[in-house]
């Protein structure tokens, strides 16, 4: 159940906004390259592109990976499964949560286990949880880049560290959860536990208005954001691009509703639609994701039952699944996160291969940057949603 | 060690995935339309029941071709792009076998060992957006791991193996022809080996600051510059005329 929210976006001229190729005040049209990066504030990590300018104008772009790598698949495979479950939060380190889920799900996949009723319940509520504080961290960060300095980002961490105190009160720790077990969770949440997340959803409702009404109608924001960075489905579809990305280009295609993964067949949500594919759609997926993320977790907070919270016949010592492999993936919020797991029957995973969908993402930044100023890039890279960690691993 | 025993059968359970078609009928059609190619079906045995289609390297772009352009499958989008390293191995098989023993037939155990030469692989997932069904796993081995470690590249087809296989290639050192930009990704230009490979070891030091012993020992020996001999100095060369 999917519903094409029309996104406020007046076709209209952006007065002051000259086309872009007019705009080189180079004579010669000599290419200048640059190095952006890898220390550049608004690169969200360890990132570089090597760019070709004339004049303002970007003629070419090549990412430069690899300054974060350490081999986290190398790692993985001399390590027991159950040893790589801590350093799956170290990828995408604002969601961990997601990152365990996705992990436990492909080895749960690798090994033919089941996962108790009020596991899958706490599953969704902390990766749609972790989704809120995903999403108003990076219109935080991404109203940052375009000169909106600290203020919606203070705005959007005051949020963010409310659910991560849930997350510390649950797990120990704010954003290195290590929360999701093979077959379950490691720890129940007690009804005060329970308490405080609906008494945070129920608010989250008033600082998502808030919000947007500061940003979203901002006259400064569109003018930097619609028809910057302009993505078309069809392109998006051949370069792998999944999530919020995808959706801004209009295909419907969550995997949530796809491969109806956990308990996520038995919530209304709608799966929010952009038209433009520009960094403003990109930009209001988020906002109205967050809005659907809400409904899921009032929903999920009603209907939870006490039960056990992990499947009793997972081995934690000596696990070893059957001889095969397995590909298990979840919506995160950045995108498709997915984990395929070689088994040869031994305690460690033959292959252990991450599938990270911020690093995929960047495969079309060049195009998407293209003709568009040295300032555009900070703001459609910022749009990507990208986490170093996740990137190089 | 996981075998992936080549065989023409299709697990008995359901499929997991809601594909319109069995992979035997994939295969079928797949070959009917890229002649001459040939297509195996790599059974999974675990829970998973994800079984893939081996696909042979010379028709590999037109099976690709075909299982993204096919309307019926419409497989547009490429997940996940990965390679495997697999060494030599010994496989053992046994086979109960009817001899004549001493006049009377009888049920004998036979032990065969077959020895298979080590290959890379590549391993692409393919889900279909438009028809929301998936995933469809394909899969390509090199001729060995040394000079033959040769692939088509995908990229031509599914943008999306772009960035995937230049990490392949750096990681695990295939090389893909027809990629567009093939170079290293994740590791820098100058280094010389790939680190996913099984049988990698690390360098004595990555600053080239040698502090070597056993194996490590021979590999530090390729950077050791043979020095002529110092006054005074003894020789420090690691290998000695």
């Amino acid at each position: 159940m999917s519903a094409t929210i029309q996104t406020a976006h007046p076709e209209t001229e952006q007065p002051g906004r000259l086309p872009p190729q007019k705009m080189s005040s180079r004579l010669d049209g000599e290419l200048l390259e640059i190095s952006m990066g890898p220390q550049h504030p608004s690169t969200h990590g360890v990132f570089r592109m090597n760019v070709a300018l004339e004049g303002e104008i970007v003629r070419k772009l090549k990412p430069v990976f690899g300054y974060l790598h350490r081999n986290h698949e190398k790692i993985g495979e001399n390590a027991t499964y159950l040893s790589s479950m801590p350093y799956t939060d170290r990828l995408d380190y604002f969601c961990s949560m997601t990152n365990n889920w996705a992990y436990a799900l492909s080895v749960e996949k690798l090994a033919g286990i089941d996962v108790p009723e009020r596991a899958e319940y706490l599953r969704i509520i902390l990766a749609e949880l972790t989704r809120l504080q995903n999403h108003a961290s990076l219109l935080g960060f991404l109203l940052s880049d375009m000169g909106a300095w600290g203020t919606p980002l203070m705005y959007a961490f005051r949020e963010r560290e409310k659910i991560l105190d849930l997350f510390e009160s649950l797990s120990g720790s704010r954003m290195m959860c290590d929360y999701m077990r093979f077959g379950g969770c490691r720890v129940d949440a007690d009804d005060a536990w329970l308490a405080a997340a609906k008494n945070i959803v129920d608010r989250f409702p008033k600082f998502l208005d808030e919000f947007e009404a500061l940003i979203l109608q901002n006259e400064i924001v569109i003018a930097r954001t619609q028809n910057v960075g302009k993505l078309s489905p069809e392109l998006a579809i051949s370069a792998g691009i999944t999530g919020p990305m995808l959706r801004a280009c209009g295909v419907n295609y969550d995997i949530r509703k796809v491969d109806k993964y956990g308990f996520y067949p038995r919530f209304k949500f709608r799966i929010p639609l952009g038209d433009h594919g520009d960094t403003y759609d990109r930009l209001m997926m988020r906002a109205l994701e967050m809005h659907e993320s809400v409904e899921i977790l009032k929903q999920a907070l009603a209907q939870i039952q006490p039960g056990p919270v992990v499947n009793p016949k997972v081995k934690i010592r000596a696990f070893r699944p059957p001889v095969g492999e397995a590909y298990g993936r979840i919506e995160g919020p950045k995108g498709e996160l997915g984990f395929y797991l070689i088994s040869d029957g031994g305690p460690n995973p033959y292959r252990y291969r991450v599938r990270p969908p911020s690093f995929i993402n960047l495969t079309v930044l060049e195009d998407l940057c293209l003709g568009h100023t040295v300032a555009d890039v900070m703001v459609i890279l910022g749009s990507v949603d990208i986490v170093m960690g996740e990137v190089d691993r | 060690m996981f075998q992936a025993p080549l065989a023409i059968v299709f697990g008995e359970a359901d499929p997991p995935f809601s594909l319109m078609e069995t992979l035997e009928e994939i295969k079928n059609r797949a070959e009917l339309a890229a002649r001459g190619a040939k297509i195996d079906i790599v059974v999974n045995p675990g829970p998973s029941q994800q079984s893939s289609l081996l696909i042979d390297n010379e028709h590999a772009i037109a099976v690709a071709q075909f299982l993204r352009d096919h309307p019926a499958l419409a497989f547009d989008y490429c997940s996940n792009v990965t390679g495997v390293d697999w060494l030599d191995r010994v496989v053992k098989k046994t086979v109960k076998v009817k001899q004549v023993v001493d006049g009377v037939e009888k049920e004998v155990d036979q032990t065969t060992e077959e020895t298979i030469s080590g290959y890379l692989e590549a391993v692409y997932h393919l889900f279909s957006i438009k028809h929301k069904h998936g995933p469809l796993i394909i899969r390509m081995r090199t001729a060995n791991r040394t000079d033959r470690a040769r692939l088509p590249s995908l990229t031509p087809i599914w943008r999306s193996a772009e960035l995937q296989e230049r990490e392949i290639f750096d990681l695990y050192g295939i090389h893909f022809e027809g990629h567009p930009d093939l170079r290293r990704i994740l590791m820098w230009d100058e280094f010389v080996d790939h680190p996913m490979r099984k049988d990698y070891r690390d360098p004595d030091d990555y600053e080239w600051e040698p502090t070597p012993h056993d194996d490590v020992l021979e590999r530090a020996k390729e950077h050791y510059a043979p020095r002529p001999q110092l006054d005074g100095a003894e020789n420090i060369t690691a290998n000695p005329q």
